[in-house]
């Protein structure tokens, strides 16, 4: 039953992504500066914004292992950073790629940048750091306090664009800037975007949540052959 | 003023043996030294550029020796087990861990005032040119890197391969501090105080000191002892 929703949900994410990939290429006009090339933010700032929420429920899951001692929320944590740390590669990526067409460059070391790239790092720390740990509980707390310590790293990458002049452009979302520079029907499709990846978001965590549940299970009856042997 | 005597009991211990020991010190020290002869070849030290990169040059050598005192700072009480012994005593963790955290930044300290004149002398530079503020810096972004490094000795302590998990876990965490610590260094070496602009620098080592300060003392209780 669990599967079936799981499929259900992510068969839904799909189509409604292609739907909005329709939208975006076929029915929005170019934009009036940027061109063509504006497009591909349709799907950097959702990227974005689905690693953001998987970092924030991974910080959260962390602080609910420390109260509860219940491993189901280590599970959901590895699999929350997982697969933010894939959304921020997605959002590195798209970032890099309007940057080559709109600065001529495909980095710069700016403010935002390059806390993007660290948040990248320190999370990838994470996933090292869990597998230099073989006792299920003590890597479940070491690696709940780091994650708590990462989330630093998401805020000030969040922040950036308002503490230092950067060049990556400032916030144009209307929930930020109150509206106006931003065509609501282009905002309009980007939010779609971001609730379409947010679900797709939701399946890949549930499937590697799956994974992390079975793996534990094989570790803990492996234990168990080894102590009857 | 109990919570006082026991940070201090700590530190002046850690401080102790390292000080009839010397094992990190003499190999901080002798690494800084070697990182700041490295540099040179690195870049023409006669130029003009080493002054633009001073700040740069000077915190990579702190943070890199740094590791090397952090990455002690817990392993040495594994043998006999120390560590134990210490977590069972009646203080604390949040004693425990700022005693060590002041002892690694003492000795930390020790390894920048040696560094500080070796850089002036080898690179033909005046430091000394705003000093209280310099020293304002060394110290906020030194406890910084201390806070952060300590909480991580103590989160890696039993891992397997330590030593290649402490660095790659603690450098990108202190990017803020060192960050800022650079520009700020950069600054005052070449004799500028610091321009209105560059006051978000201040404010962010400061934030970052009081932030992770007061995160790893909440949680190496349950890093300790689980």
């Amino acid at each position: 039953m669990r599967e079936k929703i799981l499929y259900g949900v992510g068969l839904i994410a799909g189509l409604y992504l292609v739907r909005n990939l329709y939208q975006i290429l076929l029915v929005l006009p170019d934009e009036v500066d940027q061109g063509a090339i504006y497009r591909i933010l349709l799907f950097h700032v959702p990227a974005w914004i689905t690693c953001f929420t998987a970092y924030f429920l991974a910080g959260a899951a962390s602080v609910m292992y420390l109260i509860k001692k219940n491993l189901n929320y280590d599970t959901f944590c590895v699999a929350a950073v997982e697969v933010g740390l894939a959304f921020t590669l997605i959002g590195l990526a798209t970032g890099s790629i309007w940057a080559r067409i709109i600065w001529g460059i495909w980095w710069t070391w700016d403010a935002r940048l390059t806390w993007a790239l660290i948040t990248c790092i320190i999370y990838s720390g994470y996933l090292m750091l869990r597998h230099a740990v073989d006792d299920p509980t003590a890597r479940a707390k070491n690696s709940a306090v780091l994650c708590i310590f990462s989330y630093a790293s998401v805020i000030i990458t969040y922040k950036s664009i308002d503490w230092w002049r950067t060049q990556h452009p400032g916030a144009v979302l209307s929930i930020r800037t109150g509206g106006g520079r931003m065509d609501p029907a282009m905002e309009s499709i980007l939010f779609q975007n971001a609730v379409a990846l947010l679900m797709l978001a939701a399946v890949m965590v549930a499937v590697r949540m799956r994974q992390e549940e079975t793996q534990r299970e094989v570790e803990s009856l492996r234990r168990y052959a080894h102590a009857a042997a | 003023m109990r919570f006082l005597r026991q940070t201090l009991t700590i530190a002046a211990k850690d401080l102790r043996s390292e000080i009839r020991t010397k094992e990190s010190l003499n190999a901080a020290i002798s690494f800084a030294i070697v990182i700041l002869v490295l540099f040179s070849f690195a870049v023409d030290p006669s130029s003009e550029q080493i002054k633009e990169m001073s700040g740069g040059l000077l915190w990579l050598v702190f943070a890199f020796a740094g590791a090397l005192i952090l990455n002690r700072s817990f392993a040495r009480e594994l043998s006999n087990d120390c560590l134990d012994a210490l977590v069972s005593s009646p203080i604390p963790g949040s004693a425990l861990f700022l005693g060590k955290a002041v002892a690694n930044f003492v000795l930390l300290m020790v390894v920048e005032f040696v560094s500080m004149p070796i850089f002036g002398i080898l690179y033909n530079m005046d430091w000394m040119r705003q000093p209280l503020w310099l020293a304002a810096v060394l110290v906020m972004a030194t406890w910084g890197i201390t806070v952060i490094g300590t909480m991580f000795s103590a989160l890696t302590v039993n891992l397997r391969m330590r030593e290649l998990m402490l660095p790659t876990l603690i450098y990108p965490m202190m990017i803020p501090a060192l960050m800022a610590a650079m520009r700020l260094t950069t600054l005052l070496i070449n004799g500028e105080g610091i321009p209105a602009d560059d006051w978000i620098w201040v404010r962010l080592i400061v934030g970052f000191d009081i932030i992770f300060t007061s995160l790893a003392v909440t949680l190496v209780e349950v890093v300790l002892v689980g």
